[in-house]
């Protein structure tokens, strides 16, 4: 106490009038903030141990709990505000790294939400998507630039590998040991039924999942961990890890927590010692050396499959973009800055990288600029929360978007940004036996299914509405868009005009 | 006001077109009738017509039509064209003085053929070579326009009603195979005669109804490929990709239509197994190019056309036919006043289109 003491951040407000001492809270939570006095009949809490996960309330039956943010703060200062005070004592007590996890919280710019939608008005229809059809179907991977005919004249299928989304989205990078076995099985299930892809992260592909394949992007990362031949068989695509939007320059971080039985198994790794992965790919030193890894693994699987090369959103990306376009990758993933991960350093997630609106703007136009933009697809994601940030990055020239923190939330997270720790309540990033079962992959997978059937529906609707029948003529139909609260800057590198032109 | 090409501009309108497909050449007096009880799809801001077999005399020429603004932008562009094409003749489009038809610009007409040289040492065609020089024109010399540049063939356009610029361009006093003819309902143009439609690029021609959502991904795409949509209409960007997918990429018409107005997913799963994979092939190496949203354009060549319809057919188009004649419109008004004895008019479908050829060595 004294000087190390950190007043905690939340408190547990117990309505003792409704509280029936039934100990469902005690049992909940993973962080002992709940405990039973017995000579008393009461429950007490220990709010230094709560992450504000909000299990306790949601399971709580008399609904006598509410976590609340706590007042307790140092004196109110613009400049040294009451995180930046905690994070100095945090510090000068370990002398350590501080670790995140989850999406930049910061209060920095979201486009999405300064860019608005057209609307079909007397000059053309909007169309009804209750009464016509409306097609979502896009497929990934590079086109040819030129068509060529058989003998009898007939066009010949000189396509590339591609993948066939029945909507653009996609669900995000997230390693086994990162999430749970049941977080894997929920997002793998609801891929196959929805005719999407997940995504393994690079943690290698649990033998019991190797049955979604055909719904299946495997990661190939900087640890290389869990990667062999059978698994980079295994997939529909193969995603090379560059960078993550969370935390560019570096590679991935596992806690040796999460390290346990499968988890390290999957990985090839012992259990118990940290995954760090290297910040750098060590065959990738230059952009010669991609082009060789790419081409390896197209030669390690026959030229079957898709390469896609993942990188995090930083200030040349366009460049970065223009490079990976020619290195022979069929799709370039590019993770903006508020994008989510299971443990990052909290100065690189909150400070490195930029936002995804004005990188997936920038590479699509240098790409035209180039005539290379059908060599490749471009897939987005760092926070696309919803069918309309879909339906605005597909305009700015997306192909498709990757959504992970969207999937959590669907699957119970609560955003209490804890992932490091391993003690995850909902069973989602955690490997412990008692709180992975919480999650029931049969309801994770429903749930998974509802939200993109949800969003389906919502991005027929914004079609329609533009008089736009297909997500293909969306895909890059900047006019649709005007932008509000922006600097000419601004909509000159997302390419739109203001509300109003 | 800003012009086209300062801001895109919507547009509703009227289209025609008349075919002989025994290549028997006729006047473009009826075609220019024809607009008039489509008047009303009109809002006198602009009309136009493609002529084709006009130009026998100089059928091996590139017949450029241009529009400039003052004297110094002729003399600008004509030191240009010398440079790079032997010009055969040279000449003042013929008009008529109208009441009508106000603010015209200077209307010259050129037949050229590219410098042998100049192809030699750009290893491109003769074809490339004029699209090059077309958008070479529109792009930098401020003020000069090429509206035209097919061989025996013409573009002739205007600001004002469609049946007062077909007087006002004299075309009674053509004779072509093909015509088709345009009447333009823009929102906001002030009026620019470089605005009115057709639109042509070499002897490609479309005239076109309706106004397209999927504007800006088409724009651009097809720009990556050399296209400069100086005009931000939907018939400039619909000609580019038409050009693109015939001459550039050698698909078949019908092909070309199948991108376009490229067949829903779930058509395409029920063709049998051949066409399934052609038609999945086309939408998925092309889907930029697919246009969706109204649209009804007739796409005239040297030696016929093809209509179509946006895949939903929201644009009305009708296609009727009498001897060797074959008439498109937007109304079957027009057909009637063109010919009040066409048979066996029908509505062809969305997406399906209505292709009509001149037999061969008959244009």
């Amino acid at each position: 106490m004294g000087v190390e003491f950190i007043y905690p951040e939340f408190e547990v407000v117990r309505n003792s009038s409704r509280c029936i001492a039934c100990r469902v809270c005690e049992r909940q939570c993973s962080n002992g903030v709940h405990t039973y006095d017995p000579d008393g009949g009461v429950m007490l809490s220990d709010e230094s141990k709560c992450v504000n996960c909000q299990r306790c309330v949601s399971l709580c039956p008399t609904r006598a709990l509410k976590i609340v943010k706590s007042d307790c703060v140092p004196r109110e200062n613009a400049n040294w505000q009451a995180d930046t005070i905690k994070e100095i004592y945090k510090q000068a007590n370990s002398g350590g790294v501080l670790l995140s996890s989850m999406g930049n919280p910061k209060p920095l710019p979201v486009y999405w939400d300064r860019i608005l939608i057209n609307a079909s008005q007397v000059t053309n229809p909007s169309i009804d998507p209750l009464r016509e059809p409306m097609e979502t179907r896009v497929f990934l991977g590079k086109k040819p630039r030129k068509i060529e005919r058989g003998e009898d004249g007939r066009l010949r299928n000189n396509l590339t590998p591609q993948l066939e989304l029945s909507m653009p989205v996609m669900f995000s990078a997230m390693s086994y040991g990162s999430i749970s076995y049941n977080a894997h099985k929920s997002l793998a299930e609801a891929a196959t039924e929805l005719g999407i892809y997940y995504n393994t992260g690079e943690g290698g592909l649990h033998e019991d999942f190797y049955v979604y394949g055909p719904n299946t992007i495997v990661q190939v990362a900087s640890g290389r961990f869990g990667v062999h031949a059978d698994y980079l068989g295994a997939g529909a695509a193969i995603e090379i890890k560059m960078g993550q939007g969370a935390k560019p320059g570096i590679g991935g971080h596992l806690p040796g927590t999460k390290i346990v039985g499968d988890v390290s198994r999957t990985r090839m790794i012992p259990e118990g010692s940290d995954a760090i992965s290297p910040a750098p790919h060590h065959d990738i030193y230059s952009i010669e050396d991609l082009r060789q890894l790419v081409y390896s693994l197209k030669e390690a699987t026959q030229y079957k499959k898709p390469v896609i090369v993942k990188v995090a959103a930083v200030h040349n990306i366009a460049a970065i973009a223009s490079g990976i376009a020619r290195s022979g990758a069929d799709i370039i993933a590019i993770d903006g800055f508020r994008g989510g991960t299971g443990a990052a350093p909290t100065r690189i997630r909150d400070n490195v990288g930029i936002p995804i609106e004005l990188a997936l703007a920038a590479c699509d136009t240098r790409l035209r600029e180039e005539g290379i933009r059908n060599d490749v697809s471009l897939v987005v994601g760092g926070s696309i929360r919803s069918a309309s940030d879909v339906v605005k990055a597909i305009a700015l020239g997306a192909d498709a978007c990757y959504i992970a923190t969207a999937a959590l939330l669907a699957l119970g997270c609560h955003l209490c940004r804890t992932c490091h720790t391993g003690l995850c309540n909902w069973g989602i990033a955690t490997q412990r036996p008692e709180l992975v079962k919480r999650l029931n992959p049969e309801i994770g997978k429903t749930r998974l299914v509802n939200l993109m059937t949800a969003w389906r529906h919502e991005i027929k609707e914004l079609l329609g509405g533009m008089g736009i029948n297909s997500i293909e003529t969306l895909r890059g139909n900047r006019l649709m868009l005007r932008g509000v609260n922006m600097t000419e800057k601004e909509l000159e590198i997302l390419g739109i005009s203001h509300a109003g032109e | 006001m800003k012009r086209e090409g300062q801001t895109r501009i919507p547009s509703g309108c009227a289209v025609t077109a008349v075919i002989s497909k025994s290549g028997e050449r006729m006047s473009g007096g009826s075609i220019v009738e024809s607009m008039i009880p489509m008047h009303d799809r009109s809002n006198g801001l602009g009309g136009g017509f493609a002529a084709y077999g006009i130009y026998p005399e100089h059928r091996d020429f590139y017949a450029l039509h241009l529009f400039y603004d003052d004297e110094g932008c002729r003399r600008e562009c004509e030191e240009y064209l010398r440079e790079r094409f032997e010009i055969v003749d040279a000449e003042t489009i013929p008009t008529r003085t109208m009441r009508e038809i106000t603010d015209e610009p200077l209307i010259w007409r050129y037949f050229v053929f590219p410098r042998r040289s100049a192809l030699r040492s750009l290893q491109i065609d003769d074809r490339e070579y004029i699209v090059r020089a077309t958008m070479k024109i529109n792009s930098t010399i401020n003020g000069a326009y090429v509206f035209s540049c097919g061989k025996n063939m013409g573009v002739f356009k205007a600001v004002g009603y469609p049946e007062d610029v077909g007087r006002y361009y004299r075309l009674d006093e053509y004779e072509g195979y093909l015509w088709t003819a345009h009447g333009r309902y823009p929102t906001n143009t002030p009026g620019w005669w470089g605005g009115a439609h057709p639109f042509a690029l070499l002897d490609y021609s479309v005239v076109h109804n309706g106004e397209i959502s999927s504007y800006d991904a088409n724009r651009r795409f097809i720009e990556m490929f050399g296209y400069k949509c100086n005009l931000q209409t939907d018939t400039e960007v619909i000609t580019y990709i038409i050009d693109y997918l015939l001459r550039r990429q050698g698909l078949t018409l019908t092909e070309t239509a199948a991108v376009i107005a490229a067949p829903f997913w779930d058509t395409i799963s029920h063709r049998p197994e051949g066409e399934r994979e052609t038609l999945t092939y086309l939408r998925t190496v092309f889907s930029s190019l697919l246009v969706t949203g109204p649209f009804s354009i007739i796409l005239g060549f040297e030696g016929g056309l093809m209509a179509l319809n946006d895949r939903l057919k929201l644009r009305s188009m009708v296609v009727g036919e009498h001897g060797d004649r074959v008439y498109i419109a937007s109304e079957e008004a027009a057909i009637r006043k063109m010919d009040p004895g066409a048979e066996d008019i029908w509505a062809p479908a969305g997406g399906e289109p209505v292709i009509v050829r001149v037999k061969e060595g008959r244009y």
